[in-house]
């Protein structure tokens, strides 16, 4: 985005001022102010009427704040688990005991690399079967000890590889699906960033679903569907229009439960207030959820997914 | 068609092609043969054995006993809940599917019987739009597993499907948590539910209902796999293995019990129907 990088130089202008003012000890407050004013007015403009792509944009930032960001802001101490006892430990997708809200909590959460060593770890946030196979541990452990569970999504989707196919990655998806669907503690799930696919959904079948406001959550990613769909690369703007993939449209169609909003520009433009909004929001949801008897949840829960879709009667007039 | 009790509204006409040409061209052996034997023999190339497509009706034809399947529950029809717009609209492929095909979307549920041993079966048809599964074949699955655990008969599903339904955007992809879900509830009445798995059976169905049968069944010929080939090959630079995604290839890494011919496929469910059927 070219524009976001005129409001990049004018924020290093404003700090360079500000370093003069303390240092020199000139007065620059009139001038400091005049171009904060500025500089507010302008993000207003770019970020305010953000298109669906450049939501998209926003959500695979590389600034964009992590799941383990998160996880050290927010949550009381991680203490990880390793390894699905099978084939190995992934690096996309993690699993610990922690704390939230004063309660003990079991996490599970996909995480990007920032740099290229580390994304060459973590799979840039795909997850293979190894790491759905620690979940679906995971998941288990926190029913045999009654903890509520909070997964955290970012993921472009699960990992399209060879020794992902060898190792039945759909047979890992598939499973977890359906150990979520009837696991018998509150399960929360938040999207942080992207919600790519079915590597998303098998750790998103949830009591309640979060989404963070530039947060994206899709059946394919828009290039896959400008792909498919248009047999067009370029058309990737229009496809990320039509699958709805945003925060906002998902909530108004009713799947998935409440946005988190976000400071302009982004998640990464004000992380520590961003942070603070989702630990209240998952706070009242999770607080909503334990008060309940877990049968009545598991009934919700099913009902939930039960009635998700959307069809209409056929009828001989359509033939 | 015979195989149908009640109201025909299915309008499945297999001979629609013969008016083009009474012959086709085998795209396995490059043999030209005649369409009318291709059908008799269970869409089976008479020359090298090569499976074509078996459409949902002549699937259930091949399977069930003569006259025993009846469509079950009312008939549903996709609603486009995004509105959605690509090179063509979703309710024109819809309607263009809906005629060629004359099923309402890309499953066909209904009541059966297999050597006399009542099941609940529920079909895919690749003809329409790719057998993808949207909000329409993710509720026909639910029902379909309501309908078993309400007679107390085991489940069927027969899968050939690219897996979700774009179109449907995010309604489809929770088709995969939906049916999933659902699926307990066969196994909370020790119901047996069988997966017969054909070509293609990948992307979403393969990571959702398909891969959760108690028995998983891989027609002879399968494609079976989660990602695309081009996908892969798009993120690893890497050559993938000749047999890569094939029946050979899902049975020696375990993802099915059993690698079955097309011609054995009925005796392979009414084994293992009556099996689960015994008292013990």
């Amino acid at each position: 985005m070219s524009d976001e990088r005129t409001l990049d130089l004018l924020e290093a202008k404003i700090d360079e001022l500000k370093k003069l003012d303390e240092v020199d000890g000139i007065d620059l407050t009139k001038e400091i102010s005049k171009l904060e004013a500025k500089l507010e007015d302008l993000r207003r403009e770019l970020y305010s009427s953000l298109s669906d792509w450049e939501r998209v944009r926003i959500a695979r930032h590389p600034k964009r704040p992590y799941a383990l960001d998160y996880i050290d802001e927010i949550f009381d101490g991680f203490y990880e688990l390793h390894g699905d006892r099978i084939a190995g430990d992934d690096r996309a997708l993690l699993a610990g005991l922690s704390r939230f809200a004063g309660r003990r909590v079991v996490v599970i959460a996909q995480q990007k690399g920032r740099s290229t060593e580390e994304n060459k770890e973590r799979f840039f946030g795909m997850a293979r079967p190894q790491g759905f196979r620690k979940a679906l541990r995971a998941m288990q452990l926190a029913e045999r000890f009654g903890l509520p569970l909070i997964t955290l999504i970012d993921t472009p989707g699960a990992y399209p590889g060879l020794e992902s196919e060898e190792l039945n990655i759909g047979g890992a998806i598939a499973e977890s699906l359906s150990a979520m669907a009837k696991l018998r503690v509150p399960v929360v799930s938040v999207i942080i960033g992207e919600g790519g696919s079915g590597g998303a959904l098998a750790i998103a079948v949830a009591d309640r679903v979060i989404m963070l406001e530039n947060a994206i959550y899709s059946v394919i990613s828009p290039e896959g569907a400008a792909a498919i769909l248009w047999k067009d690369k370029e058309r990737s703007k229009e496809a990320a229009a039509a699958l709805n993939l945003t925060a906002a449209h998902l909530e108004e169609l009713g799947l998935i439960d409440s946005v988190v909003p976000e400071p302009l520009g982004g998640a990464h433009k004000g992380f520590e207030q961003t942070a603070q909004d989702l630990k209240s929001e998952l706070a009242e949801q999770l607080e909503s959820l334990v008060e309940v008897p877990i049968d009545e949840v598991l009934a919700a829960r099913y009902e939930r997914y039960r009635s998700v879709g959307r069809y209409r009667q056929a009828d001989d007039a359509d033939e | 068609m015979a195989i149908f009790k009640e109201r025909q509204y299915v309008r499945v006409d297999v001979d629609q092609e013969r008016d083009e040409t009474l012959w086709m061209k085998c795209k396995s052996c490059g043999e030209l043969v005649f369409k009318r034997r291709v059908r008799e023999s269970g869409n089976i190339c008479p020359s090298c054995g090569q499976y074509f497509f078996h459409t949902a009706v002549e699937r259930i034809d091949s399977l069930v006993d003569e006259g025993s399947f009846s469509v079950a529950g009312d008939r549903i029809a996709a609603a486009d809940p995004l509105a959605f717009v690509d090179s063509r609209s979703y309710v024109e492929r819809i309607e263009e599917a809906r005629e060629k095909t004359g099923l309402d979307d890309a499953i066909l549920v209904g009541r059966a019987t297999i050597s006399e041993h009542p099941i609940v079966i529920a079909v895919m048809d690749f003809r329409f739009v790719g057998g993808s599964m949207g909000s329409v074949v993710g509720e026909q699955i639910c029902r379909a597993i309501e309908t078993a655990v309400e007679e107390r008969c085991p489940f069927i599903l027969v899968s050939s499907s690219g897996g979700a339904r774009l179109q449907e955007g995010l309604f489809s992809l929770l088709q995969m948590a939906k049916t999933a879900a659902v699926r307990q509830r066969l196994a909370d009445a020790a119901l047996p539910f069988i997966s017969v798995m054909t070509y293609p059976t990948s992307g979403g169905v393969q990571a959702s209902i398909a891969s959760l049968g108690d028995v998983i069944i891989a027609e002879r010929g399968a494609m079976i796999g989660f990602a695309g080939r081009r996908v892969i090959q798009d993120t690893i630079s890497q050559e993938l293995p000749e047999h890569f995604q094939t029946d050979t290839y899902a049975f020696e890494h375990g993802f099915v019990d059993r690698v079955v011919r097309r011609e054995d496929l009925r005796d392979e469910l009414a084994l293992l129907l009556g099996f689960f059927e015994e008292e013990s």
